[in-house]
């Protein structure tokens, strides 16, 4: 058996046996959908962090630094950025005033079915496209990587699926937490490594390593070239570069403070305090490892080159092909597992944003008007969601194939996240004009607007087709779901949210009455 | 933080307490909202108009683009760091007006 397979297996059996753990103990709604609010500060930040970092953070970026130098590193700057607008503005009034979902604090003064409505269909897109491009991705990744055992692009698109299905259904949160702590540490271990390795590829010198980085050779049709790849401007350049770059850095630090998925994680600790601790963590964690993509991208632009890379698998091998230059064929097998333990992580959060959204938000709240319910019917709504969830991201991934562009899906999911859900929540808990119309208002127009300029930009229709010049509509879609949410607001003239808004920001502000810790 | 009466939102809104926790959030929340929008749309806006200003060399091979977007984090860091430490008096304050919801008459203990 190849070594590969075998970490894989081996951390595919430690997740299991988290999975099975976390099923003995789960009892009731608060322990499905928020493992009981009983999760620290630290193994919080771990998991936002195992939750946040995906394969576009850690293949994707290695790969876009290693081939176009500068340009990549500013995603990693922006992820990191993006997390203070988390810890200053949503995470502490989000844990005090909701519950479960994104949705509870939209739907806190005002009227609960449209906006539980819209806002449920704001998460499930966001969820679903992130799902779908991790999916592929990983399909990807694994058939490329196991591809001496046999296993192909549809066999690892369906591992993948029935994992995250398994975690979510059996696990619920308490699960999902855990394999996004273990998908952390993993993480911050191999890149670690790397790093190390690469600085002592040369030497342990690090100014003989950035003297390297600016003699990066490759060949460009054919003929060779010598570039320094701190240069910034060789991906994003004139005419539109710029204003992609600004456009992308919106979408990134808007955007990140209203992904469903990342928003359900500040649920899971007992108190507000503890959610801000939490950031901080993650915030310390991300930052690292954001950082050390400098030696992980530039590594592979220095040691292994961008020729080699486009032989053997492509820009997304750059990380995997860099261990395997460094540390051998060992080295490579656990950088590809931690690789596939970073999408399995992320999958099953997104599983269960999209399931509690669903369950909570549409089927209790908006099918049933929020009548009470049996105490287990809102867990067993969200488990089959999990299921369906799985099997149409298995099916869709399937039928997209492993060559399908992603990158706009992900793109597409920080977009709609900044344009409609940002506003709504922002808006919901500071201004206190803002009525049901207006949070209606901006997460429709959030949402198609980004919908819409994506689909027509270069990341779908190529860069000549397209008819907006820009791979991020945020510059464009973020104002304008800010717009629609206060000209909605005013035009509709309904003051009625303004009477619950003290008591959102009382609550917010103080954690009276918040949702507490639920005992075993 | 915990209480043991149904809370009056209406009434704790309106004190004095509560107005300040507001405040003082304020204070510190929107500035460093300004500031760290400022210093990190400055990243892509030098970056893409004026390219050869940030490719120039500072510190050996490295250019003003590497060093300013690695300061980025210091500065993500610091800001953090300086809300920790703010927040410890926004949970004081917050104490005190979830306090007066348990004894508006003056007479309670937690």
């Amino acid at each position: 058996m190849n070594v590969p397979l075998l970490i894989f297996l081996a951390f595919v059996a430690l997740t299991l046996a988290i999975t099975a753990w976390a099923a003995r103990r789960s009892s009731g709604a608060a322990s499905f959908f928020a493992a009981g609010r009983r999760i620290t500060g630290w193994q919080n930040g771990l998991a936002v962090a195992g939750d946040y970092m995906s394969a576009a953070s850690f293949l994707g970026i290695a790969g876009l630094i290693a081939f176009n130098g500068y340009d990549g590193f500013m995603y990693s700057v922006g992820w990191l950025v993006a997390y203070l607008t988390v810890l200053l503005v949503v995470a502490e009034p989000l844990r005090n005033a909701g519950k479960y979902t994104m949705a509870d604090i939209l739907a806190y003064r005002l009227s609960p079915r449209p906006v539980r409505a819209m806002a449920a269909l704001a998460t499930l897109t966001v969820s679903t496209f992130y799902m779908i491009a991790q999916m592929v991705g990983a399909g990807a990744l694994v058939s490329l990587l196991l591809k001496d055992s046999g296993i192909t692009y549809t066999t690892a698109v369906t591992g993948v699926g029935l994992l995250m299905i398994v975690y979510v259904v059996f696990g619920g949160m308490l699960a999902t937490t855990w394999v996004q702590i273990v998908k952390a540490v993993l993480l911050m271990a191999g890149t670690l490594l790397l790093s190390v390795l690469v600085l002592g590829h040369f030497g342990f010198s690090f100014s003989a390593f950035f003297d390297a980085v600016t003699h990066v050779r490759y060949t460009v049709n054919g003929l060779p070239v010598e570039q320094d790849f701190f240069t910034p401007g060789l991906k994003y350049k004139p005419p539109y570069g710029a204003l992609d770059l600004i456009s992308l850095g919106m979408a990134l630090i808007f955007g990140t403070a209203g992904l469903p998925h990342i928003l359900i994680r500040f649920y899971t600790v007992p108190d507000a305090r503890t959610a801000r601790v939490s950031v901080v963590w993650a915030m310390a964690i991300i930052g690292a490892f954001y950082v050390m993509t400098t030696f992980l991208g530039f590594g592979a632009a220095t040691i292994v080159g961008r020729d080699f890379i486009s032989r053997n698998g492509g820009i997304n091998m750059s990380a995997p092909l860099l261990a395997q230059a460094l540390g051998g064929d060992t080295f490579f097998a656990f950088i590809s597992a931690v690789a596939f333990a970073t999408i399995l992580a992320v999958v099953a959060g997104l599983t269960i944003s999209a399931s509690s959204s669903f369950s909570h938000d549409f089927w209790s709240n908006v099918v049933h008007h929020g009548s009470p319910r049996g105490p287990y019917e809102e867990v067993r709504v969200a488990r089959i969601t999990a299921f369906v969830v799985g099997v149409v991201a298995i099916a869709l991934a399937i039928l997209l194939g492993p060559g399908a562009n992603v990158a706009f899906l992900v793109g597409l999911a920080f977009a709609v996240a900044a344009s409609a859900n940002l506003p709504a929540i922002v808006l919901s808990i500071f201004w206190k004009r803002f009525n049901t119309a207006g949070a209606v208002a901006a997460l429709g127009a959030g949402l198609a607007s980004s919908i819409v300029l994506i689909l027509v930009g270069p990341s779908v229709r190529g860069p000549a087709n397209a008819l907006f010049p820009l791979e991020n509509p945020g510059i464009v879609s973020i104002p304008i779901g800010f717009a629609a949410a206060v000209l909605a607001t005013l035009a509709s003239g309904d003051r009625s949210s303004e009477a619950r808004f003290a008591e959102l920001q009382v609550r917010g502000n103080t954690g009276l009455g918040a949702e507490k810790p639920t005992a075993h | 933080m915990s209480s043991h009466r149904p809370p009056e939102w209406d009434r704790l809104a309106a004190t004095p307490q509560f107005h300040a926790l507001l405040r003082a959030k304020s204070a510190f929340v929107v500035p460093a909202c300004l500031f760290f929008c400022v210093y990190y749309f400055a990243l892509p806006v030098l970056v893409g108009y004026f390219p050869e200003f940030m490719n120039r060399r500072v510190l050996g091979p490295l250019n003003i683009a590497y060093l300013f977007a690695l300061s980025q984090f210091a500065m993500a860091w610091f800001i953090a760091f300086l809300y920790t430490r703010a927040a410890r008096r926004f949970d004081a304050m917050a104490e005190e007006v979830v306090r007066l919801n348990d004894s508006p008459e003056g007479s309670g203990a937690q």
